[in-house]
């Protein structure tokens, strides 16, 4: 197969799911119950010190 | 590394560039050389001079290495402004350029030479220099450990000036390689390499050695930045010299793959070092000014996992009704549109961050100029993607609607987020009680708004008369405007043009004053900004 078909048939098949898996995972893990102590405490940081 | 082999090193170095000089194989490379000699041959005798033979002290070598390395910081925000008036220096004359030809000045000094001076002076010497800087300070801050590498960030900040130098010089000379945002050719692409492995180990060493547990989303952003940029150079730059000691090289890529290669760069360009790197920016500085943590840290990292995922595919949309397939252009398209999302959901993360200090505005002319940033941010990332759409494109593509946009991002959104950080870190790296003038940083915030105003809306009406130019036709079905009659209607925009950005250019210029001032130590008596608060009136 030509590597422009191979690369393109992968961009939007395999590629475009495991991208998509990631995005989504990431705004889950983001908002998952009991991130919000966690996220308090990073957004602190920089107050922290001079 | 010693003081004495850094400044052997620097002396071979120069040896080097004279070697290039002598073995040339064209006169532009011979001339490119001669300048990175004096260069050079200036540095070592700065660093021979500075040489010192006592044996360093331990117990000061302790002390300093428990410290925050601020030295290079305080180096970086000189830099940042001296560039920073550079560039838009060179900005008002081109403009000048544009509305009076007789002031190209040939061959050196004309405005095909000039813009890209421009153009990279605003971008990478003045947006760059602030980066670094900033992404030390912050990465200090948040990650409560020195910057790691010791002399690497020293480095890092001579290189990047040097890389700097041989840019703006090479297109004085002539030498280009005709990739917009990436005119540097082969040898000086090579150098920026170098330097920014060195950032990336000095960056990334500093997170992985902090003493915090969690990394804070500034850095996140910043290393987004760092990691991104490195990528696109890379790929875009990736060409093939004509020879060894030569200025000229050719592309790998052709055709439409070359074009598509060059965009995916700018556009990236636009979004990793113009918009992720800023929002670093924005994450520590306007929580620090405002002394209040970011209005919701989760939104923060939704916002940076969603401005990754998106800004990387809308480059196509600078190839619409070109060569590139269809199906590119609507991809390039449809992902510029979802980007209005994380766009806007990082502006008002931004600016909720004051929620329950909204009278800092009134009393900080520091915050006022961080919400002008943020709200100039909002607008060029809702502009920008209506742009992106093809009908509309169709219109604003190759008119100076165009780069009305990319002024109101880069002179509201980068430039302004920059002064107020400039202005938060000036008397806090110098130790001093205060800036020299508040007052001036209101002259300076007015300056650049109405600066920025006056030169969006002159060029929306600029682009929009030159589109509609272009395509009215007669009941003939002829063009109804030559491209010449289209130029000559520009000529009252263009000098409208050049007093914004005169007003831009002399706010910049009271910046660097208001900073000389305070690093000097001085402090201006003024009467407080905002005035008393309102008396309550009793009840008659």
């Amino acid at each position: 197969m030509e590597t422009y078909t191979m690369m393109r048939q992968f961009a939007d098949s395999w590629g475009l799911l495991g991208f998509t898996l990631f995005f989504v995972g990431a705004i889950f893990f983001a908002l998952r119950p009991g991130s919000k102590k966690m996220a308090d405490e990073a957004a602190s940081i920089p107050l922290k010190e001079d | 590394m010693t003081k004495i082999s850094q400044t052997v090193g620097v002396g071979l170095f120069a040896f080097l560039a004279l070697l290039g000089a002598a073995f040339a194989q064209d006169s532009l490379f011979k001339a490119h050389m001669w300048v990175l000699f004096a260069v050079l041959l200036i540095f070592s005798v700065a660093m021979i001079r500075r040489v010192s033979f006592a044996p360093v002290s331990t117990v000061s070598a302790e002390q300093r290495k428990s410290e925050y390395f601020d030295e290079v910081v305080r180096y970086g925000l000189i830099a940042t402004v001296f560039w920073g008036v550079v560039g838009f220096l060179v900005g008002v004359v081109i403009a000048l350029q544009l509305a009076f030809p007789h002031l190209n000045i040939e061959p050196w000094f004309n405005f095909g030479r000039m813009r890209p001076l421009h153009t990279s002076a605003v971008i990478f010497a003045f947006g760059g220099n602030a980066l670094i800087m900033t992404s030390f300070y912050v990465v200090q801050r948040t990650s409560r450990v020195r910057l790691f590498g010791g002399d690497l960030a020293w480095f890092v900040f001579w290189g990047y000036q040097l890389f700097i130098v041989m840019a703006a010089t090479g297109y004085l000379l002539g030498i280009t390689q005709g990739r917009e945002y990436a005119e540097p050719e082969w040898y000086v692409d090579i150098w920026l390499t170098v330097v920014w492995v060195a950032y990336l180990l000095t960056f990334l060493g500093t997170i992985m050695t902090r003493k915090e547990t969690h990394i804070y989303v500034a850095n996140w952003f910043y290393l987004s930045f760092i990691v991104t940029i490195a990528m696109l150079h890379l790929v875009n730059n990736a060409a093939v010299p004509v020879s060894f000691l030569g200025s000229k090289s050719y592309s790998t890529f052709s055709g439409v793959q070359d074009a598509l290669t060059q965009w995916w760069y700018g556009h990236n360009a636009v979004g990793f070092f113009l918009t992720a790197g800023f929002l670093g920016m924005m994450y520590y500085f306007v929580p620090k000014q405002a002394n209040r943590p970011v209005y919701s840290y989760r939104l923060s990292i939704i916002h940076f996992w969603a401005l990754i995922f998106l800004y990387i595919w809308a480059g196509p949309h600078h190839l619409h009704y070109t060569a590139l397939p269809d199906w590119a252009q609507t991809l390039g398209m449809v992902f510029s549109i979802m980007l209005w999302m994380p766009s806007w959901g990082g502006m008002i993360n931004g600016l909720m961050t004051l929620s329950g200090a909204w009278d800092k505005i009134r009393t900080d002319p520091i915050i006022r100029m961080m919400v002008m940033a943020i709200a100039f941010y909002g607008m060029s990332t809702f502009e920008g993607p209506m742009m992106s759409i093809k009908t509309v494109n169709s219109l604003s593509h190759y008119t100076d609607w165009t780069i009305g946009h990319v002024h109101s991002g880069a002179l509201g959104w980068v430039g302004m987020i920059t002064f107020g950080a400039v202005y938060y870190l000036a008397p806090k790296l110098w130790g001093r009680e205060r800036l020299y003038s508040l007052r001036l940083v209101n002259w300076h915030f007015w300056l650049a708004t109405l600066g920025i105003v006056v030169y969006a809306a002159v060029m929306w009406v600029a682009g929009i008369q030159q589109g509609l130019m272009w395509r009215e036709y007669d009941d003939q079905g002829f063009l109804v405007y030559s491209f010449a009659e289209s130029v000559r209607a520009m000529f009252p925009y263009y000098v409208l043009r050049a007093v914004g950005g005169g007003m831009y250019l002399l706010g910049g210029i009271i910046m660097a004053f208001n900073v000389t001032m305070t690093i000097l130590g001085h402090q201006r008596d003024e009467a407080p900004i905002g005035g008393a608060v309102p008396q309550l009136q009793p009840a008659e």
